[in-house]
């Protein structure tokens, strides 16, 4: 992502819904990843689905951006099965651990005190005798707790922390972008400059320093020193994604229509140019979720994240790790889980992208 | 020699702005250090006050902040000198990473080597063989590739091939060409293999549909030479500007792999260095990253106008 020209997006225009050559009707489903359609301009698109509906005597209605996007996100298969994992992951990691308290009766960070035989690294699908047994599907940990219900609080905290950071970096992002491409001129050129410069930063280094440093007592305080060192470290391509949109967006009419009425510039950047640039900005933000993520679990592994009793997937396996030739299922669900949930949300970004932005499809 | 002049004043342009960002790296640092509460002496084990002075006086933390400051820079400055360790007592930083850099640089070297060959390959063959069988399957090993994190797949490779089978020492540094090297180089390498892959896919795409190649098709030339002499020139130079970005990420894929194979690299020292608040060693090694990065860039940059003819100055 190297280039900071104007791009060009149309997706402020309603657009014909297939690329069919002219007259004729899609004959068979047109599918994100056809190389035909990605280079048809979109105004010639605009023309055909125009011309056709026209000859077809309907009057001319176009889909909606959205409503385009989302069938065809629905076409791809991937990218479905990204959705439905992330949702079945998401309800599990939110309704799961109180489900399993009332059906077992262990919470995720209760310890059976009451039974010191129960208090040891019990197999997935193992009773205390050794028996098949229901209650702790996926194992226990050192200390008796249940692996699956920690493993869904840990999922909790994980998708949190994705969500939570990746807002914060938005708001950075899409401020300093817009800011720097509305109002251009020098200082564009600072801004864009600071930019390059915090790029060849190796941030991670810097917040790794930040986290052990101003280590927080309570587990909420580093977590809320966590949100803000990952939000502000990753804003850096955001900035230089709305930059480009609102270069080629601030001179269009409707910029124009804002100012000659006597719009105030923040409100012109913030009602008029920034809604128009959320396409790619969604696509970009949610290939950031799984990205910060993996960093979260990666400072958490290092034992510079999440802090117990609070635990979050990097956690479990930085724990796991420790227990490994014996317990390798401490280890082995946490990872696995993660894992599939970030597979899952990079498909449903890739489909996102191939689905808003059919022209940016790259790597 | 117009281009050459040019090019020579690109990079002495680029180094003029190279340096004042490494002092920042190693001011903004130093800031964080200061600024957190607590310092070295403030561990579980308390000195006695008498001593603490004594240590304070020896390394000059009894002076005014701006004193030491300046101290630190001048040391930096004028000798490329970062001090003396305050957990390994008498061990100068410098020597310290001299020690440990070689590790890291044949683990992060290696895998880097490693994942050019194989992403490039796959990714090169999933291009040329669009919505092939091979291209999905190449795709859907890349994108696991990147959704395993490196501490998941290490230990698993671990449990698999020391462990259960007993292929390989699961742990430990033992040199440079040792077998205690396989582990890591592959931990670290998936990410990377996967990566370029998808990289080198989406650049050759681009490129095989170009006029160029058209041209050269045309000219009757073999499959094989429009490929190797002509496609995968423009196709891979995604992969070439990925190369600076994925030096950092080795550097942090280090720090996990190293901590995971118990090895004496970098990337452990610095983690041992934040836990131990041990301000010489942590700015020396966060410096020491730093210029590593930015040289790295500008070399990329470099190669970029090399490789690329309509790149300029």
């Amino acid at each position: 992502m190297n280039d900071d020209g104007p791009v060009d997006h149309p997706e402020t225009e309603p657009k014909g819904p297939a690329l069919t050559p002219l007259g004729t009707l899609p004959t068979r489903p047109v599918s994100p990843q056809d190389p035909d359609i990605i280079h048809v301009p979109p105004e010639a698109a605009i023309a055909e689905a125009d011309v056709r509906s026209a000859e077809r005597g309907e009057g001319i209605k176009g889909t909606s951006l959205w409503e385009d996007a989302w069938r065809r996100l629905l076409r791809n298969k991937l990218a479905v099965f990204g959705l439905v994992v992330v949702a079945i992951v998401t309800v599990a990691a939110l309704i799961g651990p109180p489900m399993i308290q009332q059906a077992t009766g262990y919470s995720p960070d209760y310890i059976p005190t009451n039974n010191v035989k129960l208090i040891k690294s019990f197999p997935p699908f193992t009773g205390p005798n050794g028996s098949f047994s229901w209650t702790h599907p996926m194992g226990t940990d050192n200390a008796g707790r249940d692996m699956l219900a920690r493993v869904l609080q840990g999922g909790r905290i994980s998708l949190f922390v994705g969500i939570i950071s990746t807002l914060v970096s938005l708001l950075i992002g899409v401020s300093y972008g817009a800011i720097s491409g509305y109002l251009g001129g020098r200082l564009d050129n600072v801004m864009m400059r600071f930019v390059d410069i915090l790029y060849s930063l190796p941030y991670v280094i810097v917040v790794i320093v930040l986290l052990s440093m101003f280590r927080r007592q309570t587990p909420e305080g580093q977590l809320i020193l966590l949100f803000i060192a990952l939000g502000s470290v990753s804003w850096l391509t955001l900035a230089r994604i709305v930059r480009g949109q609102v270069l080629s967006l601030k001179n269009q009419e409707f910029v124009l229509a804002a100012r000659a009425t006597g719009v105030s510039t923040p409100r012109i950047i913030f009602r008029h140019i920034v809604p128009n640039t959320l396409g790619p900005v969604i696509v970009y933000a949610t290939l950031t979720i799984p990205q910060i993520m993996l960093t979260e679990a990666f400072l958490s592994f290092l034992g510079f994240g999440v802090q117990a009793p609070k635990s979050s997937w990097g956690s479990l396996a930085a724990d796991g790790i420790q227990n490994i030739a014996i317990f390798p299922w401490q280890l082995i669900f946490p990872g696995v889980t993660m894992a599939l949930t970030l597979f899952s949300l990079n498909f449903l970004g890739d489909g996102l992208r191939d689905a808003l932005d059919p022209q940016m499809r790259k790597v | 020699m117009p281009v050459l002049l040019k090019m020579l004043r690109f990079i002495i342009r680029r180094l003029i702005v190279t340096i004042p960002t490494i002092l920042v790296v190693i001011t903004l640092t130093w800031g964080l250090i200061r600024l957190a509460p607590g310092n070295f002496y403030s561990g579980e084990k308390k000195l006695p006050p008498a001593i603490e002075q004594n240590i304070r006086e020896k390394y000059g933390l009894d002076k005014a902040w701006y004193e030491q400051y300046g101290r630190t820079m001048w040391g930096i400055v004028r000798h490329f000198d970062f001090g003396t360790s305050l957990k390994y007592e008498g061990q100068s930083v410098n020597w310290i990473i001299a020690r440990s850099l070689p590790v890291s640089a044949a683990v992060g070297l290696l895998a880097y080597l490693l994942s050019l060959v194989v992403g490039i390959t796959a990714g090169s063959i999933a291009a040329l063989k669009q919505n092939s069988r091979w291209d999905y399957a190449s795709m859907a090993v890349a994108m696991l590739g990147i959704s395993v994190p490196n501490f998941v797949l290490g230990p698993i490779l671990v449990l698999v091939f020391s462990l259960t089978l007993y292929w390989l020492p699961p742990s430990r540094w033992g040199g440079f060409p040792s077998r205690n090297l396989i582990l890591p180089v592959l931990t670290l390498s998936a990410v990377y293999m996967a990566y370029i892959a998808r990289l080198t896919r989406a650049g050759m795409l681009e490129v095989l549909r170009s006029d160029y190649i058209r041209t050269a098709r045309s000219k009757g030339l073999t499959e094989t030479n429009v490929v190797i002499r002509h496609a995968l020139r423009g196709g891979l130079m995604p992969v070439v500007s990925y190369t600076g970005p994925a030096l950092a990420f080795l550097l942090t894929g280090t720090v996990v792999v190293e901590r995971i194979f118990a090895l004496p690299g970098l990337g452990n020292y610095f983690i041992q260095a934040s836990l131990n608040r041990d301000e010489p060693l942590i700015i020396g090694i966060v410096a020491f990253i730093a210029i590593a990065l930015l040289l790295m860039n500008l070399l990329v940059d470099i190669a970029y106008a090399f490789l690329d003819p309509r790149v300029r100055y």
